[in-house]
């Protein structure tokens, strides 16, 4: 935290004390608002204590097109690796949570707007292969503009990599639960974040296939208020729930619970 | 030399030569037969001056050309008795995409094709080949039909992407593609896929997982449309150039990436100039494919197919 005790929420423009909001899981005291999270606070939140062991670390994206657009991709691996300290769009960890043993794979936005390229595939796929061989529930915590375009058709394939990892965990009767968090679009709902046993979201999270502008574009109209949000999707019957943050952890745990016969 | 971006302007002497050899095939003309083939030799004449120049760009525009065989061609060509089968028994028809029943050299196979229209009118009902959720669900019953009855699927892919439009959404277009991912990557029989012209994105993969994926030499298959990745990242709409040759869209850039098995050579001047010459080509791999893949057991087959989209992806591990 920088030394400015003081934030304005995105959302309702209130100024507020940063350690409230903290304090109330990065969600604006006043408005619900749901700030982004890291993936290493989103793990931090997850797991009892805050405790958990990093796994398939050592992972680097390279740049196999030798893309540049504006800018060169290695250069925006780069800069995305100095901003966030991570190698790339996702963290893979292993910790409990109600004292149940899982796999939880974090997306963080702040790294390329959570672009699914190579390593992110492979680290998804990863995760589900440990929850596979070692008996594990999965949960994913999606938070990602798609699949990375400066990887090309690599980025693609990589939806096809995970959701074949994913069938093999199904296979096995292993629950695999998708947390959907603002924003997640394009291939990674297209393959993964949509394939859970359960698919929740926080609240107001935009999810869809395609981006609102690419659709307003097309149909040459405005888009209705709330479309292709949790509350949208849940009524359209592809979310199982809408969890706000604060009741998250309870809910996964619950969820596990259930799903592995478990009474407290 | 120099060359105009725009194939269609490129390849007009070719088309002009086409022509010809079309208005001669109906002829009672008694020296035809030499005379188109004088005609051909001039069409390799031709295409050799213009292939060592093509970009990206205008392989974009020869895997959309008007002109080019769609699946429902393949088809047409290549099997018997099809039997299309309309609808998701969910919502809806979706004529972006043909499915159906077949006979194959003399047996049956399931078959996906996504089809654009030849017409105006056509292209319109057939939503310029961009499936919605149910023309997935659709291809999903296709083929655990298949699954259920042990024949093999060919899937046809042309499409410049999965349709991004209100109803869509509602309907869960992401959701109906990742189901068929995880279903295509167990289903227990074989699936060949052949990109024939448009491999866009994710509403291309939505029906392109297979044993064998290969791709007519002149068509492409990329993560969005160029169009799109040069709005995205360029912010420039007159940056498709730029995309189409940064994303490695073309065949053999896919084939190097271990993302595509073959390339399907396609007669000089594209498919649409010889597209008989295309068929045979096409036919001649899928009855080899299918024949090489059927001698698999189904563990086999499956294990094999999971290995194969598992190692794609390029990073360093230290
Ligand atoms: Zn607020």
């Amino acid at each position: 935290m920088s030394e400015n005790p003081w934030t304005r929420c995105n959302n309702c423009q209130r100024i507020l004390y940063k350690e409230d909001i903290l304090d109330n899981f990065k969600v604006c005291p006043a408005c619900s608002f749901h700030f982004r999270l890291s993936a290493t606070e989103r793990l931090t939140m997850l797991f009892d204590e805050g405790r958990f062991d990093l796994v398939d670390q050592g992972v680097y994206p390279l740049d196999p097109l030798n893309f540049v657009d504006s800018q060169s991709y290695g250069k925006r691996l780069e800069d995305s690796q100095k901003k966030t300290s991570l190698l790339d769009a996702v963290v893979n960890a292993v910790g409990t949570m109600g004292g149940i043993k899982v796999v939880v794979s974090a997306m963080d936005f702040a790294f390329m707007g959570g672009s699914m390229g190579s390593v992110v595939g492979e680290k998804i796929t990863r995760a589900a292969e440990r929850a596979l061989r070692e008996k594990l529930p999965l949960i994913i915590v999606s938070c990602s503009g798609g699949a990375r375009m400066q990887e090309g058709a690599l980025s693609l394939m990589q939806l096809a990599k995970t959701s074949a990892a994913l069938a093999r965990l199904e296979n096995a009767g292993l629950p695999f639960i998708s947390v959907l968090a603002d924003p997640t679009t394009g291939g990674t709902t297209a393959s993964f974040a949509m394939l859970g046993d359960l698919n929740i979201a926080e609240p107001n999270a935009l999810i869809g296939f395609a981006g609102p502008r690419v659709i307003e574009q097309t149909i040459k109209e405005k888009l209705p208020k709330g479309f292709q949000r949790s509350e949208f999707l849940l009524k359209h019957g592809l979310l199982d729930d809408v969890v706000p943050r604060k009741a998250l952890k309870t809910y996964v745990v619950r969820a596990l619970r259930l799903f592995l016969n478990r009474a407290q | 030399m120099d060359i105009t971006e725009n194939y269609y302007q490129l390849e007009k002497p070719i088309l002009q030569l086409k022509e010809r050899i079309d208005a001669l095939g109906l002829s009672d003309d008694p020296g035809k037969t030499e005379k188109i083939a004088a005609l051909r030799l001039e069409i390799e004449q031709e295409w050799a001056k213009i292939s060592p120049h093509l970009n990206p760009t205008h392989i974009v525009h020869l895997a959309r050309h008007p002109k080019r065989p769609y699946s429902l061609d393949y088809i047409n060509a290549l099997m018997e008795d099809f039997m299309e089968m309309h609808g998701d028994r969910r919502f809806a028809d979706d004529p972006a995409i043909v499915t159906g029943l077949a006979f194959y050299k003399g047996e049956t196979v399931a078959v996906l094709g996504q089809q654009k229209g030849r017409t105006t009118r056509e292209r319109i009902d057939r939503n310029f080949g961009q499936m919605n959720p149910e023309g997935y669900r659709k291809a999903l019953r296709v083929v655990k039909l298949a699954e259920k009855f042990g024949f093999p699927v060919v899937s046809l892919i042309d499409t410049p992407g999965a349709y991004p439009g209100i109803g869509a959404e509602e309907r869960g277009q992401a959701e109906a593609i990742a189901y068929n991912l995880k279903v295509f990557s167990g289903l227990r029989v074989p699936i060949v896929v052949v990109i024939v012209g448009e491999g866009g994105s994710g509403g291309a993969l939505g029906i392109g997982i297979g044993d064998s994926v290969a791709m007519l030499e002149n068509s492409f298959y990329s993560v969005i449309s160029p169009e799109g990745c040069a709005a995205i990242l360029w912010k420039d709409q007159n940056a498709v150039k730029q995309a189409a040759a940064a994303m490695k869209i073309r065949s053999q850039d896919l084939c190097g990436l271990g993302i595509v098995d073959k390339i399907l050579p396609e007669p000089c001047g594209g498919a649409h100039i010889d597209p008989d010459q295309t068929y045979k080509t096409v036919d001649e791999h899928l009855s080899r494919t299918l024949k090489k893949l059927q001698q698999k057991s189904t563990d086999e087959l499956l294990e094999d197919r999971y290995q194969k989209f598992r190692k794609m992806g390029i990073y360093l591990e230290k």
